[in-house]
């Protein structure tokens, strides 16, 4: 099983810089990419099905053919999103300390493609040490001319900088991201104007994840018929790092095809449960996925088989939720994330959130009412899709409306035995 | 008063954007590097440089959880409380934390060495619990841990 991602990637986890990168292949993507059309590149990764892994999955070529090429721009840029910040989600801080040289030649040939003259790496202020290893790499970039106004001598200028975040949830949402970046509050800015057309500054603009990026070199090398056939599924290019937490056996991370059963990730991967518990659930994609429960174990892990489970692949990065640990006590821990991490920007979210945390505190506590459940089910829809003014708080609302659906009875028995049982 | 290292390091940011408000957070972070905290003056003297109000420059600062706007202590301790840790039994840790310093959130120790606050998601859930004291992290805490941590920090 190829893994291009983490192929380089040491067990210890501890960087890779430029000599040995080199030595291993590296930055030949530079090479033939520039010697390409900007556009016959962008053609290039939209058949390969490549899409984004920041949580929605678009198709990462389509959305760079929103850039307009023609026409002239005071800047173009490019932003890696290293925000990561939903709960459960593990995977860039491996991507970016691992194998940062990776990311910075995808984000060489992305902004070739795009033809962005300057880019950021925007990374959350607690990943401290990733960013350490990042401003080394993007020195050793620079010092080898991969990086400048004449990238191996062909004229082409990047320009490509760190920036370290301080804190907030909502600088990953990428219209929030870029107010952060322009130094302002990380609030959402309304689309249209897309990004793509007016974002950084005002001017065209690309945010990508992290793991998006980091596949770009290896779809250029290789090419599509390759990068597809990785995949168990048709349509869903590459591999994804797929991940698992909570009290199974072996949490990790792993890079694997599109198309693996949710069993055999926790099963073969994750090594199972712990001794003594059971498999109640998962959040399959981080935080803001709606539970999959012991039912949807044969489901395949990819977007259009998670989401016709009725939930999302989103991360890729599971949380497990076992039959020891209170489903109730777990949605309000998920619920008070979202409260505080709303930006405040909106009514239904930032009255919504806080609400719906105190009367799960409520049920937890055994202070809960049978009409609290039904005041927690309107939420689900007053706070969904199409409500609010960015995607938090509907994300907020699909652990609570499947725990609703799924552990309804575990909510009743708080409130008829007025107390948590779990404990 | 901001110091003449401060302003120059501030000044270094203006290169990078199209114009000085964009480095509001940049300046914000000069301030804490060098202070631990960014007081209500240092904000008014930010104004100044950055050509904001200091309203303006607040309403900024107060927004990310990573500006501290209050005093903290030499280290802050960033304890993850997220539902991957939740699930690994972070409330023990905190408990352990709570007794062995003497603080709760929000609070500083006594010889100004500690400050401790939550944080969402540290990002390294398959060592869920985890912490950051300072810069560094640490994960697959247990109270024994614990101890030998905060005593490598003078
Ligand atoms: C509240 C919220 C938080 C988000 N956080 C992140 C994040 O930390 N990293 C990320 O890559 N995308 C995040 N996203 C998704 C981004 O808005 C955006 O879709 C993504 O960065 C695009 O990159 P991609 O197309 O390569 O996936 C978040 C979205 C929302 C609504
Ligand atoms: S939904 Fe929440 S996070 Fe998004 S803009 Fe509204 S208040 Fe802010």
């Amino acid at each position: 099983m190829e893994r291009p991602l983490t192929k380089n990637i040491r067990p210890d986890g501890k960087p890779v810089f430029i000599k040995e990168y080199e030595s291993l292949g590296g930055y030949q993507s530079v090479k033939k990419a520039l010697k390409m059309q900007p556009k016959e590149v962008t053609e290039l990764v939209k058949k390969s099905n490549l899409k984004g892994r920041g949580g929605a999955g678009f198709n990462t070529g389509l959305k760079w053919s929103f850039v307009p090429m023609e026409g002239e721009f005071e800047h173009k840029y490019l932003v890696a999103n290293g925000d990561e910040m939903e709960p459960g989600t593990f995977k860039d801080r491996l991507l970016i300390e691992g194998d940062p040289h990776q990311l910075i030649e995808g984000m060489i040939v992305t902004a070739f493609a795009i033809q962005a003259d300057e880019g950021y790496i925007f990374i959350r202020g607690e990943y401290a040490y990733a960013a350490d290893v990042v401003a080394k790499a993007l020195a050793e970039a620079y010092e080898a001319g991969y990086l400048g106004s004449n990238i191996m001598k062909t004229g082409y200028k990047f320009n490509l900088h760190l920036h370290t975040s301080v804190g907030r949830y909502i600088c990953g949402e990428e219209t929030a991201l870029l107010n952060s970046l322009e130094g302002k509050r990380a609030n959402p800015r309304a689309k249209p104007p897309f990004p793509q057309v007016s974002g950084l500054f005002g001017q065209p603009t690309i945010v990508n994840n992290i793991e998006t990026l980091c596949n770009i070199p290896h779809i250029i090398n290789n090419g599509v018929e390759w990068y597809n056939g990785l995949s168990l599924t048709p349509g869903d290019g590459g591999t994804k790092l797929f991940g698992a937490s909570g009290k199974v056996k072996k949490p990790g991370l792993w890079e694997l095809p599109f198309g693996v059963t949710l069993r055999e990730l926790l099963e073969d991967y994750a090594g199972g449960m712990q001794d003594g518990l059971k498999f109640k659930g998962c959040l399959p994609g981080g935080a803001s996925t709606d539970f999959l429960v012991a039912e949807h174990l044969d489901i395949k892990m990819d977007y259009a088989s998670v989401a016709a489970a009725g939930s999302r692949l989103g991360t890729g990065t599971m949380i497990v939720l076992d039959d020891k640990t209170c489903p109730v006590g777990m949605v309000l821990n998920l619920e008070h994330f979202f409260a505080q991490e709303s930006c405040g920007f909106c009514t239904p979210c930032r009255e919504g959130l806080p609400w719906t945390e105190k009367i799960l505190r409520k049920i937890e506590e055994g202070k809960g009412e049978m009409k609290d459940l039904d005041i927690l089910q309107f939420h689900t829809k007053f706070m969904g899709p199409g409500n609010t003014f960015c995607a938090l708080a509907p994300g907020a609302m699909a652990p609570l409306q499947s725990a609703l659906k799924y552990f309804r009875e575990d909510f009743e028995l708080h409130i008829k035995e007025h107390k948590c049982s779990w404990k | 008063m901001l110091t003449a290292e401060e302003i120059h390091e501030i000044k270094e940011e203006f290169h990078l954007y199209p114009y000085k408000q964009a480095a509001c957070i940049e300046a914000l972070k000069v301030v804490q590097k060098h202070r631990r905290w960014v007081s209500d003056e240092n904000v008014k003297d930010l104004a100044g440089l950055l050509e904001m109000s200091a309203e303006e420059i607040d309403s900024v600062a107060t927004f990310y959880n990573l500006i501290y706007r209050k005093p903290v202590g030499k280290y802050v301790i960033l304890l993850c409380d997220s539902v991957s840790c939740y699930i690994m039994g972070y409330e023990t840790v905190l408990q352990h934390l709570e007794r062995t310093l003497g603080i709760k959130y929000g609070e500083t120790t006594k010889d100004d060495r500690f400050t401790m606050l939550p944080v969402p998601c540290l990002g390294t859930c398959d060592h869920a619990p985890a912490m950051m004291v300072g810069k560094d992290l640490y994960r697959d805490l247990t109270p024994e841990k614990i101890d030998e941590i905060l005593n490598s920090y003078k």
